[in-house]
């Protein structure tokens, strides 16, 4: 038992579960104490470090510390300190609680050593990720049955690739797997779901939005990171990866130009980001591995910070429509300023995070002489500065006066928002704190005349292309609109064909019906009737009759 | 003029027109410093003169452009699925 509750990821679990029989005042300080202690156990504890426990038969890793899961969890500790810090203010005991239980089970889920233990934390990501949801109100009951459903959905496919996968190695390690070993593929998609693949992403785009203003920035670290993490680890080298990583790069930021709902701009950007990761992964050399290992640690920071700070301005503009917002600067300047630097740290802007990290990535595509992949990632670097570095703050800080004027966002959101963006600037300024952590030795220097000139080119192209495009009034306006995307299959299209098919199967059934009355009972009716003498006494008629009650009071329960 | 008074420092357009009046600066600027800092490229055409300059433009602008025609076809009311707003 204590192999498997010995574990930082149980120690944010355990807090979770007893946060809310707790008055106020102790749940803030276990908010903040319970990720700390998380963040120095993990310092201290050795590499590698591998926990193992038997159980049903099978020898289990609930725990594997090496320099791949240890950078992923240090983070997944990190994001969880500074979205306690961020939700401090917050009555609720249901979002704190699931969200450290959420928290706990993906840190554990990245120390998972084995196929089993992996599966139980990847659900409880998912069941805790949607009370984080459910705790922003009713009207989300329809966003957290899609989310339930799909993210279930990646569990049970993780859960019969592992079973056909231990079925048939005798294996039930988690490590590198690779698309050809037995239920590799079945893995492979849950995995892709959770990490948003194109097709599999809507959830994400639909889920995200939808949460409270704390509550988007809990759920932007984990769950896809953790899948990140899967591929990473399972799939490095598959080269597939690689296509499925560069469209996830492009498609996306379409979507994020015209749409209205910043958050909902952001959840498209984050899609944008994991493309990185995954060309990273299916590169799969040591410099693009420690290139998606930077990124997800950087991205996690800076896209908690845009998060924040739209979540500052949803609380306290009381929207978050780029249609509605606009001039709030004055009103929020420190949110501003910060929104200002997570926009600079994503636009990979040098000196902020987003650049030292980023760079890894490109380089490595470049490396392989991967000219088309490289110039899809260029596009979308340039892309993520135009929708997330400069509409996001643009449209809700600048742009004109809506005539909103607010409060700035209170003290404890402006503390955690603050540390974030010194973390972000911290690690751009010295990319030697992030690359000390990286799995494998880094021999790379972000930090070249050459290197700094193109990327401010890119940059200040971008701005300039947005400039121009809004002052001769081309750029297209916020409009308060819903765009369809790929979840238009399963909310319209797939259940208007269902009901179709049900509709036209009742008639072919009724018809069917009608045909068998016909030919079976009506001759037997006629055999009865035309026989002679009394066929039926009341007594068997009473009970005909009662029993055909009893039918239709169960059909009326039924039905 | 009394209304530009009133609103924020940085919408006023005489201020707008001196950002972006440096924002056109800077661009040529950081094109012309092509000239001067020796770009070290893998990929051969990336290290062409102002490569990443009318890349980055160009992109942009084809970006907006086709997201502008994609809201023609994808754009629908807010309250298309008939949900609560969240």
């Amino acid at each position: 038992m204590t192999a498997w509750l010995a574990n930082p990821g149980w120690l944010l679990i355990a807090a979770g579960l007893l946060l809310p029989a707790l008055p106020l005042r102790l749940r803030q300080g276990l908010l903040l104490a319970a990720p700390l202690a998380a963040i120095a156990w993990l310092w201290q504890m050795p590499q590698p470090t591998i926990v193992e426990a038997e159980f049903l038969g099978y020898m289990l890793t609930p725990l594997r510390l090496d320099s791949l899961s240890f950078v992923f969890a240090l983070i997944f500790a990190i994001a969880t300190f500074l979205c306690g810090l961020f939700m401090l203010q917050v009555r609720s005991r249901l979002e704190p609680a699931a969200a450290l239980v959420y928290a706990g089970a993906a840190l554990a889920a990245a120390l998972a050593g084995d196929l089993i233990t992996l599966f139980v934390y990847w659900e409880v990501t998912a069941i805790a990720s949607a009370l984080v949801i459910l705790a922003n109100g009713r009207q989300t009951y329809p966003v957290v049955l899609r989310y339930l459903l799909i993210q279930v959905t990646s569990g049970l496919l993780l859960m019969a690739g592992a079973i056909i996968y231990i079925r048939s190695t005798g294996g039930v390690d988690f490590g590198r797997l690779g698309l050809n070993v037995p239920g590799g593929w079945l893995m492979f998609l849950a995995f892709g779901i959770k990490a948003a693949f194109p097709l599999l992403h809507n959830w994400l785009q639909d889920a995200y939005p939808a949460a409270s203003p704390t509550g988007t920035v809990v759920l932007s670290a984990f769950t896809t990171k953790l899948a990140i993490y899967a591929l990473a680890r399972a799939y490095p080298g598959t080269e597939i990866l690689i296509p499925i990583g560069a469209v996830m790069t492009a498609f996306p930021i379409f979507y994020a130009v015209i749409e209205n709902d910043l958050r909902r701009v952001l959840a498209y950007s984050l899609n944008n980001q994991l493309g990185f990761m995954v060309v990273g992964v299916g590169i799969g050399t040591e410099l693009s591995l420690n290139g998606t290992a930077a990124h997800a640690f950087t991205h996690i920071l800076y896209k908690a910070l845009l998060f924040m700070s739209m979540g500052a301005v949803l609380m306290r503009a009381g929207t978050i429509k780029g249609s509605e917002l606009g001039g709030l600067y004055k009103s929020m300047p420190f949110t501003t300023v910060f929104c200002i630097i997570g926009a600079a740290s994503i636009s990979a802007f040098p000196l902020f995070s987003g650049f030292v990290s980023k760079s890894l990535i490109l380089s490595a595509t470049a490396y392989q002489g991967a000219w088309i992949v490289w110039l899809v990632l260029l596009f979308a670097s340039a892309g993520v500065f135009h929708h997330s570095g400069i509409k996001i703050p643009f449209f809700a800080f600048f742009a004109h006066d809506s005539g909103i004027r607010c409060k700035e966002a209170p003290l404890n959101m402006l503390i955690a928002m603050g540390l974030t963006a010194a973390a972000c600037i911290g690690i751009g300024c010295a990319p030697g704190l992030l690359y000390g952590i990286l799995p494998y030795e880094v021999n790379y220097q972000p930090y070249t005349g050459g290197h700094v000139l193109s990327q401010m080119q890119l940059l200040l192209f971008s701005a300039l292309a947005f400039t121009v495009l809004m002052r001769t009034g081309i750029y297209p306006p916020e409009l308060r609109s819903t765009n369809l995307d790929f979840d238009w299959a399963y909310r319209r299209f797939a259940p208007a064909l269902l009901a179709g098919g049900n509709r036209a199967l009742a008639r072919l059934q009724l018809q069917q019906g009608i045909e068998r009355v016909q030919r079976k009972l009506l001759p037997r009716l006629g055999d009865l009737l035309a026989r002679p003498g009394p066929v039926w006494g009341t007594g068997a008629m009473t009970s005909a009759v009662i029993l055909m009650l009893a039918f239709y009071l169960l059909l009326f329960y039924a039905s | 003029m009394n209304r530009d008074a009133n609103s924020p420092f940085l919408l006023r357009p005489p201020v707008v027109n001196r950002i972006v009046y440096s924002l056109y600066a800077v661009c040529a600027l950081s094109v012309l410093l092509d000239f001067a800092i020796h770009r070290h490229e893998q990929l051969g055409f990336a290290g062409s003169f102002g490569f990443y300059a009318w890349f980055g433009f160009v992109a942009c602008v084809g970006l907006v452009l086709a997201a502008k025609g994609l809201r023609r076809i994808l754009k629908r009311p807010e309250d298309y699925y008939g949900e609560d707003e969240p």
